[in-house]
Parts: structure tokens; C-alpha cells; sequence
């Protein structure tokens, strides 16, 4: 008799889904599925509005990544105002977005590693679940978790600096930027009272990265193998090849390494990139037309930006990027757990980059804002903390959005992502038919891995709930469990 | 000079979604009013939602209120002091106060009273502005704030212990 198992909600993800897996007469692992039950409708939502409201009007995505948003629809609308694509901005408006966005990148990826991640790591996945948390994390390690808060903070205050405030920040606007930072402002991320201060967080950056490699040592064989599977790997890269988070061309690698999408100018994203709609969930599946929905499927985010660069361009970064890449002699790497090596490498890139920003006197003076001849459509793309973020917009000849298509990091994680679950559900689950908790973590492990921020990725316009439930062949319910 | 008590106001949710902006609502009515009033010691913060870092904010208070929309079947607004959680339910998009308290103990070794004024609400739709009904009652916990700020301003903290 085959089963299927339900997971809901995967815990220490940003917003919720589903994990069905079903079992065959030999009670194996036959067919997964990470689905998503939530209505799809912000796309929707802001038709209507007149374009200049999309900055502020998007970030309503999601409460934690707001500024990717923010910015992704303001690249947008520099196409639409004339402004240019990505080059054509004031070197203050530029820098000024760029600080923003690496100020979000720096939060975010510390967030996750050390209030999301870490706890499977230092106290493993089939831990207690009472203490496999970052409050298990203080105990045995309150440094780190003390260090987790005050990075998270540091780049909280960037944002709010640059956005002009915490929430629905207006930073970004169509053509280039609202304010200067003040040179209060820069003072106090340059030389502010210790701990809060760019140089202490380049060194907990560094820690951070250390304390991984220290793990990775003695667990190699778990971070080498857990959801390691062959991919494809897409991001921007600047146009010499070089990791940059904020503007570039779009390239994408096959799992050897070999260009399957050579350095595009994203404004023609749809020549290359479709959707397919599953009937099953809300999120598509993204893939490179050329290739067809079977193998042109992709992953982004940190572990893709580094398989699909050619150099990172700080020095303490570009020194960890050597060392990541010997470790599969140059070619990409597909291993899942890497996501979190790689996590780790952009954050000590991120502060690399803020403390650059930071001595640039750019920031202090100068034109914010670029004019030129309106056009009706444009597309901003940007490298979000969990990877690529596609904003398109059209407008009428009244200013209103009339088309708007987003395509989130996660939704590009969404094939991955779903091959992960399965691969994990076949080591783990085979042979059984009930779930245990770590059965369910191991699961929440893999999908872990991506950051996936599941709100974001169906535009979501509630909390969506998520379980793993277990199912026979004759689609009998056998066990259902919710974290 | 004497000390003041050290207070955070601390309002959160999503203004974008009509009555989810209460909490937001309700600290920016208490710091205009705080300012006419020349209360010290008093400081007001807002966001989309609670964080960990807010754990490190409320480390350095004596009191804290946090204020956010309520679902619940309230009369009008209640306000309950907050404990620190034993499950930890944490995830990045809903931190619950509970869990910054819990956060706030065991990595900063620091216990505020924390309470949460909880505001009733009834529309959540992708729209700015309260509902006429959220407006009432964001009016009520404005001046039961009011009052209870300036006792606890004056050091009469009686009123926590009911």
C-alpha cells in the first residue's frame, strides 16, 4: 500500500508552506512536494496605481525583505522615468542604494545564519526541538548569539539611514534617491562606540565564517552530501564578471560550469526566462526557455552567485571565494549545505562593501536624482539576499501600472527547492509511516538551506499555514504533524 | 539631577493594512503628545514587526510597552503584562513579545516589565487608514496611556501591580 506524508509549517523560514510526501507499497518515498496554498494577488493589487507609488507600495511583500522590493521596483522605474538601466544614475544616487542594499544584505544574511541556521548546526538536526533554537544557541554559545543581534541591528540602522525610516522606508525613488547621509550618520557606522561600528562587525563577520569552517571540518561528509544534487546556477554578475548584489548582467552556469545564459541585459528577460504554473501550488516554477521546464530549471542566491562569478571584488571575501571554490577545483558547487559557506562569504563581502560606501564622499553631496524621456515599461532586477529578484512593469499613457510581474527569489528556488525535499524525504523517510520531529526537521533542514521567504514568493496576502502529512498509495492520510 | 524611570513605547504592524497599523498609530499620537508634555525618559519606536534585535532595545528600559492590532475578542483594548515564553515559537516574519522577553533574559541578563497593549481591529485589507470602529478604540487606549505614562512618570507604579 503507498502512503504520503504532510509537513506544516516549516518552522525558521520566512512565511510558511507544505511538504506532502507519498509512500508506495513498500512504504519508499514514490513523490514529494513543497506546495504553496496561499493566494497569489499583489501583482494584481497594484495595477491601478500610478507608478511612482510602486517603491514604497511593494515593500507591503513582506515585512522582512522589504527593501529588495524597494528597490527592485525602483530600478524598474528608472527605466520608465528615463533615468537609464542601472548605469545612468547620479554617483550619489547609485552609492546611496548601493549602501542600502548591502546594509539589507548584511541583516538578512545574519539573521539567518545565526538565529535560523545555526541551531541545527551546533546542536544538530535530531536535537530537542525545546533547545534546538537560538535560545539553545545563547546557551552554549551567547557570543555568537549576542553577535547574531547586533550585526541584525548594525544593519537595520544602515537601512533606516539610507530608506529614512524603518518602515516603508522612501529611500528609493524614480531615478535616484531622496537624501544624502549626513556626516553624523557616516561617523557613527565608521567610528561608533564598540561594538556598533563597521570594523567590529568586518571582524565578527570573519568569526562568523571561521566558526563555519571549524564545523565544515568536522562534518564534512553531512555538509558535502545533505541535498547535494547537480543544478544549474543564475544571478547578476557585474560586467567583468564580479560579484556585485546591486546591478549587472544576467548569467546563468550548468552544473560543469559551461555558460547556458551568457551576460544578458535583463530588460529582455522574457527572450530567455518563462513561468510554468503547477496546478498543485501558487509559486511557478521559473526556467530558461531554451532549455525547457526539464533541465533549464535553476538555483539562485548565495550559493549560485558564487558558482556564477568570476571573482568577488573586496579582498578579505575574494580570499574565502579561493578557498570555496578549490574545494571543487574551480567548478560550481551543488552542494545545498554550501548555501550557508556561501551565505557567509557575501556577509563579510557585504561589510567590505558598506565600510567602502561608508569612506566615499559621495554619499555626503552631490545630485540625487536622474532625468530623462519617459518610456512606458521597464524591469529592475537586483540580487536580493535570497537571490535573484525580477520586478517588470508597464504603464498607460495616465501614469497607472497596467502590468506588473514579479518574479522572487524564492519562486527561482522553487524547482530546488522541491528536489531538495525529496531527496531528504528518500534518505530519511524510506521504510517508515510515521513522522517523528526529526524526521520533519531534517526536511525543514534542506529547505532551510535556501532562506526561502514563502510570503514573498505567491505575493502572498496572509500567513500561509504549512505541515508534512503522510499519505498511502489509495491517498490515505496516515500521519500529519505541524511544527 | 534625578534619573528618570526609562520607558520604551513600541508600536508595530503593518500601517498598509488598514487596522494592522494600530499599534504604529497609537505610539505616533503617544510621542506627539510626549513631546507637547515634556515627559523625559520616554522614547518611542515603531516597525513592521517584532525582531531579535528589539531583545538588545528593550535590554536597556526598565519599562516597555509594546503596542500592536488585536484579532481577538476584546472589548475595545487590554493591556497584559508579557512573561517570557518557554516554547520558543520563533520565526523571522512573527517574533512574538514573549520571545524577546526570553531573548532579552538569557542573552542580556536584563528584566524590563513588559506589557502589550493589545487594540482591537477589523479590517486588514491592502489599504492605509484605520477603520472607524479601530478608530474608537485606538482613541480609548490613547488616553488610558496617556494617564498611565504620566503615573509611571511620577514613580507611582501602583497601577502595575493590579
Amino acid at each position: 500500500m503507498s502512503q504520503k506524508i504532510t509537513i506544516e509549517p516549516v518552522t525558521r523560514v520566512e512565511g510558511h508552506g507544505k511538504v506532502t510526501i507519498h509512500l508506495d507499497d513498500q512504504n519508499n518515498v514514490s513523490r514529494t512536494r513543497l506546495h504553496i496554498v496561499e493566494f497569489r494577488g499583489f501583482e494584481r493589487f497594484i495595477q491601478g496605481r500610478p507608478y511612482w507609488e510602486a517603491p514604497v507600495l511593494v515593500q507591503r511583500l513582506c515585512g522582512i525583505c522589504p527593501v529588495s522590493h524597494h528597490l527592485a521596483a525602483a530600478k524598474a522605474l528608472d527605466v520608465i522615468v528615463g533615468a537609464g538601466t542601472g548605469e545612468g544614475l547620479t554617483p550619489t544616487g547609485e552609492k546611496m542604494r548601493r549602501l542600502m542594499h548591502y546594509g539589507q544584505m548584511f541583516q538578512s544574511h545574519s539573521l539567518h545564519f545565526f538565529h535560523l541556521a545555526s541551531p541545527d548546526l551546533l546542536l544538530g538536526i535530531d536535537a530537542d526541538p525545546a533547545i534546538r533554537n537560538v535560545i539553545g544557541v545563547a546557551i552554549h554559545h551567547r557570543d555568537l548569539a549576542i553577535q547574531g543581534v547586533m550585526m541584525r541591528k548594525f544593519g537595520q540602522e544602515i537601512i533606516a539611514a539610507t530608506a529614512g525610516k524603518k518602515i516603508h522606508g522612501t529611500g528609493g525613488i524614480p531615478g535616484g534617491i531622496n537624501k544624502h547621509l549626513t556626516i553624523e550618520e557616516r561617523d557613527h557606522f565608521l567610528q561608533g562606540p564598540d561594538p556598533m561600528n563597521i570594523d567590529k562587525m568586518i571582524d565578527w563577520s570573519i568569526g562568523a565564517l571561521d566558526f563555519f569552517k571549524t564545523y565544515y571540518k568536522k562534518n564534512k561528509e553531512f555538509i558535502d552530501s545533505y541535498a547535494s544534487f547537480p543544478s544549474n546556477h543564475l544571478s547578476l554578475v557585474r560586467k567583468d564578471g564580479a560579484l556585485d548584489l546591486y546591478h549587472g548582467v544576467l548569467r546563468a552556469v550548468n552544473a560543469d560550469g559551461k555558460k547556458i545564459l551568457n551576460d544578458i541585459d535583463y530588460q529582455y528577460y522574457t527572450d530567455y526566462i518563462e513561468e510554468e504554473v503547477k496546478s498543485w501550488s501558487y509559486m511557478k516554477f521559473p526556467y530558461l526557455k531554451e532549455l525547457g521546464p526539464e533541465n533549464g530549471w535553476y538555483r539562485v542566491g548565495p550559493l549560485a552567485r558564487l558558482n556564477t562569478c568570476d571573482f568577488i571584488p573586496t579582498p578579505l571575501a575574494q580570499k574565502e571565494f579561493e578557498e570555496f571554490k578549490s574545494l571543487t577545483n574551480g567548478k560550481p558547487n551543488n552542494h545545498c549545505m554550501h548555501y550557508h559557506y556561501a551565505r557567509l562569504i557575501e556577509i563579510i563581502h557585504s561589510a567590505e562593501e558598506i565600510k567602502k560606501l561608508l569612506n566615499d564622499p559621495d554619499l555626503l553631496q552631490g545630485p540625487l536624482v536622474t532625468k530623462g524621456t519617459k518610456v512606458n515599461e521597464g524591469v529592475g532586477l537586483i540580487e536580493a539576499p535570497r537571490g535573484t529578484l525580477f520586478h517588470h512593469y508597464r504603464i498607460n499613457e495616465h501614469d497607472q501600472i497596467i502590468m506588473a510581474n514579479l518574479i522572487v527569489s524564492t519562486t527561482n528556488n522553487n524547482e530546488p527547492m522541491n528536489r531538495s525535499v525529496n531527496y531528504v524525504a528518500k534518505s530519511w523517510m524510506n521504510g517508515k509511516t510515521q513522522i517523528t520531529e526529526p524526521m520533519m526537521n531534517a526536511v525543514e533542514v534542506a529547505i532551510r538551506a535556501y532562506d526561502p521567504c514563502l510570503s514573498c514568493a505567491t505575493h502572498a496576502l496572509g500567513q500561509m499555514p504549512l505541515d508534512i502529512s503522510l499519505y498511502d498509495k489509495d491517498n490515505n492520510l496516515l500521519d500529519r504533524k505541524r511544527t | 539631577m534625578a534619573a528618570f524611570i526609562q520607558i520604551l513605547v513600541y508600536g508595530y504592524g503593518n500601517p498598509g493594512r488598514e487596522d494592522d497599523g494600530l499599534g504604529i498609530e497609537l505610539v505616533k499620537r503617544l510621542e506627539g503628545w510626549s513631546k507637547q508634555s515634556g515627559l523625559q525618559g520616554i522614547a518611542f519606536d515603531t516597525n513592521y514587526q517584532l525582531n531579535i534585535e528589539d531583545a538588545e532595545a528593550i535590554s536597556e528600559k526598565d519599562f516597555v510597552f509594546f503596542a500592536d492590532a488585536s484579532t481577538e475578542e476584546i472589548d475595545n483594548f487590554i493591556l497584559t503584562q508579557v512573561t517570557g515564553e518557554k516554547e520558543v515559537t520563533y520565526t523571522t516574519h512573527a517574533a512574538s513579545p514573549g520571545y524577546i522577553v526570553k531573548l532579552c533574559a538569557d542573552l542580556f541578563g536584563k528584566y524590563p516589565k513588559v506589557f502589550l497593549m493589545h487594540i482591537k481591529g477589523y479590517q486588514w485589507e491592502f489599504k492605509e487608514g484605520l477603520s472607524e470602529k479601530a478608530e474608537n478604540n485606538l482613541q480609548k487606549a490613547f488616553d488610558f496611556m496617556k494617564d498611565y505614562l504620566i503615573n509611571l512618570h511620577t514613580g507611582d507604579t501602583s497601577q502595575l501591580k493590579t
